[in-house]
């Protein structure tokens, strides 16, 4: 029930982002061409592509950026039942949490988290 | 105020008619869902109008005047200038992602609103887990922004929305651990369970410092994730003209904006939900008088009215503190409140096994 009203939401919300759009098609004006349509780089000509390589160091957070979203994935249930579990859940969760942490002070320590 | 009563009426006739069928009341729900909606583009609209004001006496100014009295229509007026503006596409962009990226952007925004709890009754899906729902809609945000500055093909788009995606994911830890204290406390995933374990007393109060320090941690990581200053890198316009959306024109310009303005409330409002009780009114434990003449102000007010006070800190915020360079926003995160969120966590686990809240707990 709940997710039938969150499908309705959905449908609705792209009704009216769409609905929008096209109001917006109907009353501005459309007339492509000439310098317009060039990428805005301050007035500079554009010089190639952007599509391009970029820092590694965005890929190093991702990939940290995983380990601990995964680690939050598996403390929500955790947090649910926790009063159930007791301390030895809350000792179980510390190990588990602690071996990430390890990770987290070695990159920190590789220097990943130095943005340059 | 009489839409705040209007949409409560439609709200109540959608829930009463749930009892009945689910197809036949689709008409009902549709109705209650684009007031909603209705609405809270309209709060978009007022939060922006709000925020230029605010931003004008920060710096004793007037703000926008001209525009009906004490310029209170100026952004209807902006948003059909932009409604009726050219809509520019670069000869360069990939089309289809230009298209939806900012179609994106704000379809998630809005999917969030649907669980904040305003009331018992004026509250659009009570789902069982709402706070996972959250952490889930609010991470779609940021592929809009990634995708509306990769489909640009400017080198200016690529750089903010590159510095966004770093410092959406990077923020989204702190957040998420937030998020956990929240439901550490409240022992439930269901926002409206959430408020109704803060009767007592709100988690801010009753959880030693824990608590204190999730909602200052929560309140950073969402301004990031909401790209505001002190945090907008990601369309630092000094030196990026206007990073991520700066190939957007027209409405879909707006529709960044729109998003920007809507998730600003959506965030507070989960802030004020979590940790400030709701639409629990203020509380303490043995002053029946207070709580009695405390009780008759409805739900709906406290929550505005804590939500209120969120969206003006975040203003507040916003106008006292200069941008941070990319490695201080770097260090921050991942030196300071990733480890800060992580000992939280385990320290609000300790306090609650060991019984130590403040205020007697309930159940």
């Amino acid at each position: 029930m709940d997710w039938f009203l969150i499908f309705v939401f959905t449908l609705t919300a792209v009704g009216l982002v769409g609905g929008g759009l096209l109001v917006s098609r109907l009353v501005a004006p459309h007339n492509p061409g000439g310098k317009k349509n060039q990428p805005y780089e301050c007035g500079e000509e554009t010089v190639g592509h952007n599509w391009v390589h970029f820092n590694v160091g965005y890929y190093l957070i991702a990939l940290l950026f995983l380990v601990f979203e995964v680690e939050a994935a598996f403390l929500f249930p955790w947090a649910v039942i926790f009063r159930e579990v007791g301390w030895v859940g809350l000792i179980e969760v510390g190990i588990f949490v602690g071996v990430l942490v390890m990770a987290l002070v070695y990159a920190w320590k590789k220097g990943i988290l130095e943005w340059v | 105020m009489s839409a705040a009563i209007v949409l409560l009426t439609l709200a109540e006739r959608a829930a009463a008619s749930l009892e009945v069928g689910i197809w036949g009341t689709a008409a009902w729900l549709a109705v209650a869902i684009v007031a909603a909606i209705g609405s809270m583009s309209l709060l978009g609209m007022a939060l922006v109008l709000i925020e230029r004001k605010v931003a004008a006496r920060f710096q004793s100014r007037l703000g926008p005047m001209r525009v009906g009295p004490h310029g209170l229509f100026q952004t209807v007026a902006d948003s059909i200038k932009l409604l009726i503006k050219e809509d520019i596409i670069p000869e360069q962009a990939d089309r289809i992602l230009f298209f939806l990226a900012p179609t994106f952007s704000l379809i998630a925004t809005l999917l969030a609103l649907v669980i904040v709890p305003v009331s018992p009754t004026l509250h659009l899906v009570d789902l069982n887990i709402g706070v996972v729902f959250f952490a889930a809609v609010s991470g779609f945000g940021v592929l809009g922004i990634l995708l509306g500055g990769w489909s640009s093909n400017n080198k200016w788009s690529l750089l903010g929305a590159m510095r966004a995606g770093a410092q959406f994911i990077s923020y989204e830890l702190s957040l998420t651990l937030c998020l956990i204290v929240a439901v550490l406390f409240a022992g439930s995933l269901q926002l409206s369970e959430v408020v109704a374990s803060q009767a007592d007393g709100w988690w801010i109060w009753r959880g030693h410092v824990v608590t204190i320090v999730a909602f200052v941690v929560f309140i950073i990581a969402s301004t990031a994730e909401l790209n505001r200053p002190p945090f907008d890198l990601p369309e630092a316009e000094s030196e990026l003209t206007g990073g991520f959306h700066t190939e957007f024109s027209g409405l879909r310009f707006a529709f960044f904006f729109l998003a920007e303005f809507i998730n600003m409330f959506v965030a507070s409002a989960l802030a004020a939900t979590l940790f400030l009780g709701g639409w629990m009114p203020f509380q303490v434990g043995g002053w029946d008088t207070f709580n009695s003449v405390m009780a008759i102000i409805p739900g709906p007010i406290w929550f505005a009215g804590k939500v209120a006070v969120i969206i003006f800190i975040s203003m507040w915020v916003r106008w006292t503190f200069p941008r941070l360079r990319v490695d201080q926003l770097m260090r921050l995160e991942w030196k300071f409140l990733l480890p800060i969120g992580i000992a939280n966590v385990l320290i609000a686990a300790v306090i609650i096994l060991s019984g130590l809240y403040f205020f007697p707990v309930g159940n």
